[in-house]
């Protein structure tokens, strides 16, 4: 890895490290109870919430830190966090 | 996709992460961020990888301010000026207590720049020690609890007041759990001509011990609570405020915290909680919360 | 050429020259004996005879963060300091290197506090020799007005890249008054091309300036830092040729000789102390005396290899140092020339003398009772480090 001088480094590259690992318990989303007010997407401190082409939301596991918010926050209880398994 | 990519090092739940992301999300690419050194800049850059979708510097602790106030000289004296807005997102640790000269001298001298302060109310990054942000009676590292302290025994030192004596033409204070009026209030900021500035709280879970799912709960309860006001300044006076529908006692609000247990089991904690409740009554009358 | 020449304060002279290299951003914190250079600069700017912002930043701190960012940006830069000023900066001179910063700073030479002193010594920039930052002593005013743009080119060279301080005795180089050639704007047009940088701050092709970086990668940025040390090495001689070819004017490169080759005796100094030293050792030669000076005029990079080249015929070296390490009982050049000599066959004592500190006056009769010190060598007196103008009454 060729070293730029003042330390410069490009934009968005932290996507190489995936946070997905760092986490014990992950949000599983109930598309029936979804009322779709994108709550769960402004409230992800990832930004990792995104939300699908039929206006349900899904959050991309590769960097989903597993913190919970987006499953206290959501008005439906549709988010749940359930330990994983592996 | 948000302009704070993923892949970052920040806490899980983490406070200061939301923060940096509604400011980008208010705000968009036409944008110089300027960091002092702190969480958000920690986690955001460890070399050779950067969170930031957009150009950003990091040069010091205590100077975040007066490197803005050269980039925006420089951008003028170059004329690329353009629409970039020149956006400084710092700490409480940076902003109230090391990098308050230099923030008072951008503002004096006037520089077109945006001044975010992400308050999470300690220097979390070295540890959770106390900062001038530190609120009455908090436990942190350098304050803690014990047999003869009550936790941090100094009152929050109040920014946006002395940013507004610089004659700021626009000083606000939002949450990150109040997400849609922070990034409105973002805009405005960065629309107005001049040095403005936006005091974001930013409940930090492992600062303050609380469980990670509940960052946005307690940033709402602070609010709640009135003990963190959301309002506008413009030209030094107030101009707009959230009032609050069914203001909650702060006890709510204090339960909630490891940093604040103390206060529910020490000797003389009804005289320590009604000291904090008049913190919280004193916001109401002074900005007519109710 | 006379009638090129004005009598004017060598701050003007030195503002001037900085008008002409057409600096974007100038940040200005007063100090004694900086005062006059950002007054004129100031001036000049109100007259609009400069394009540039002009800040007047609250804090010599701020002078320099405030520069940090406006480099960043792409601006060229600059600013100017002294002593307590320059110490107040010390954090960020480290910073401002290792993000290879090409900021241009003059240092008007002053003591150090405690106790405060206004008048000239080197302790203040000799005291950030570690900081990364390229530093140039010159002799006179002239010097100091030409060597401006030279450190320009060499700082924002792309395989430099690093900030530079210019060094001028303070009151004594900043407040006199000499006839110079002021610093002329369309050779320095050709001479000093536009700063274009590849990478700035720029929301059209974004990067994050300031990363931190572990056990994994410092050490390779630090090497990278030295490298480009070694490269300014070279390109400090190259800078003073080429300025010598355009403007007929020279005053050495990394060094420069005066009656250097056949001296017995070379004395080595940093700064106007040298134009004393030049008159005694013409005063010392039409007395047969076998005197010779070297003059240092890079301190950072180090002219090792120019330096061990230059007293290989010496007798003796007496070294003259405006500083002092407080526990080495040493200024820097003695330590430094001592070790550079170390690893050579070349046994050469060297003598160290401070003097000068604080402002305190160097007569020519000074010189001459340091080089008479020397001589002693030869009786097998060996003086390693002393002051020289030892007030005995106060002492």
């Amino acid at each position: 890895m060729k070293l730029v001088i003042k330390t410069v480094t490009k934009p968005g590259s932290t996507r190489a490290n995936k946070t997905g690992a760092w986490r014990s318990f992950m949000p599983v989303f109930d598309h029936k109870l979804c009322s779709k007010c994108g709550i769960c997407g402004i409230y992800c401190p990832e930004g990792v919430v995104n939300k699908l082409e039929n206006g349900y939301f899904e959050p991309d596991y590769e960097y989903c830190k597993g913190c919970g918010i987006c499953a206290n926050e959501c008005p439906k209880k549709a988010i749940v966090m359930v330990l994983e398994g592996k | 996709m948000s302009l704070l990519k993923p892949g970052h090092r920040g806490c899980a739940g983490c406070g200061d992460a939301f923060a940096g992301k509604f400011v980008l999300d208010a705000l968009g690419e036409d944008v110089v961020i300027v960091s002092p050194t702190g969480c958000l800049e920690v986690f955001t850059t460890p070399y050779p990888e950067s969170a930031w979708g957009v150009p950003w510097i990091h040069s010091l602790f205590e100077n975040a301010a007066a490197v803005a106030s050269g980039v925006d000289a420089a951008l003028n004296a170059l004329g690329k000026k353009n629409n970039t807005k020149i956006v400084i997102i710092g700490g409480d640790g940076a902003t109230f207590d090391i990098g308050l000269q230099a923030i008072s001298g951008a503002f004096e001298r006037g520089h077109d720049i945006t001044y975010i302060c992400v308050d999470n109310e300690a220097y979390m990054n070295t540890g959770i020690q106390r900062s001038g942000a530190t609120p009455l009676y908090a436990s942190t590292t350098t304050s803690p609890h014990g047999k003869v302290s009550i936790g941090n025994p100094l009152h929050k030192k109040n920014m946006p007041a002395i940013i507004a004596a610089h004659g700021s033409p626009y000083v606000a204070t939002a949450s990150i759990g109040y997400a849609p009026d922070m990034i409105k209030k973002v805009k405005k900021a960065a629309q107005v001509k001049g040095p403005t500035y936006v005091h974001v709280h930013a409940p930090c879970c492992t600062g303050w011990r609380f469980d990670s799912s509940k960052t946005i709960e307690v940033g709402r309860l602070a609010v709640e609570t009135a003990m963190w006001p959301l309002y506008e300044m413009e030209n030094g006076e107030v101009t707009n405020v959230r009032k609050i529908k069914n203001r909650k006692p702060v006890e709510e609000y204090l339960k909630v915290q490891g940093r604040f247990k103390h206060l529910f089991t020490m000797d003389g904690k009804n005289e320590s909680i009604k000291k904090v409740q008049a913190i919280a009554d004193w916001n109401v009358k002074h900005f007519g919360l109710e | 050429m006379r009638k090129n020449m004005v009598v004017v304060e060598g701050s003007y002279a030195v503002a001037h020259a900085v008008k002409i290299c057409r600096p974007n951003v100038i940040s200005a914190y007063p100090i004694t004996p900086q005062t006059h250079i950002v007054e004129d600069l100031a001036q000049f700017a109100a007259d609009g005879e400069i394009n540039c912002e002009y800040m007047n930043v609250e804090s010599e701190f701020s002078a320099i963060s405030a520069l940090i960012g406006a480099s960043a940006a792409g601006a060229r830069t600059y600013s100017s300091t002294t002593s307590q000023g320059l110490a107040l900066m010390h954090e960020a001179l480290f910073n401002a290197s290792g993000m290879r910063l090409p900021i241009v700073m003059t240092v008007v030479n002053r003591a150090l506090s405690a106790p405060i002193n206004i008048w000239n010594d080197q302790q203040d920039s000799i005291s950030q020799r570690d900081t990364g930052w390229i530093q140039l002593y010159a002799e006179d005013v002239q010097e100091s007005a030409d060597m401006t743009p030279q450190i320009y080119k060499l700082a924002e060279d792309e395989d430099v890249l690093l900030p530079a301080m210019s060094c001028m005795d303070g009151f004594i180089l900043s407040h006199v008054y000499e006839p110079v050639i002021l610093l002329e704007q369309s050779l320095t047009d050709e001479f000093l091309p536009a700063y274009d940088p590849e990478f700035v701050l720029d929301p059209k092709n974004p990067m994050s300036f300031g990363a931190f970086a572990d056990p994994g990668t410092y050490t390779e940025f630090r090497y990278k830092q030295e490298k480009a040390m070694g490269v300014a090495l070279e390109k400090i001689e190259d800078i003073a040729n080429e300025f010598k070819d355009i403007y007929g004017r020279y005053y050495g490169g990394l060094i420069d000789g005066y009656i250097l080759d056949d001296a017995e005796i070379v004395i080595m100094a940093m700064g106007s102390v040298i134009g004393t030293v030049k008159d005694t050792i013409d005063e010392l030669r039409s007395e047969g005396e076998s005197i010779g000076l070297l003059k240092v005029r890079s301190f950072r990079p180090f002219p090792t290899d120019a330096i061990r080249k230059a007293l290989k015929n010496a007798k003796v070296v007496i070294t003259l140092d405006k500083n002092i390490s407080i526990g080495k009982n040493e200024g820097a050049l003695c330590t430094e020339v001592k070790a550079c000599l170390h690893n050579t066959d070349n046994r050469v004592p060297v003598i160290g003398f401070m003097l000068g500190h604080g402002g305190r006056d160097i007569p020519m009769h000074v010189i001459k009772k340091i080089i008479n010190k020397a001589k002693l060598v030869e009786k097998g007196i060996f003086i390693e480090s002393e002051y020289a103008d030892l007030r005995e009454d106060l002492a």
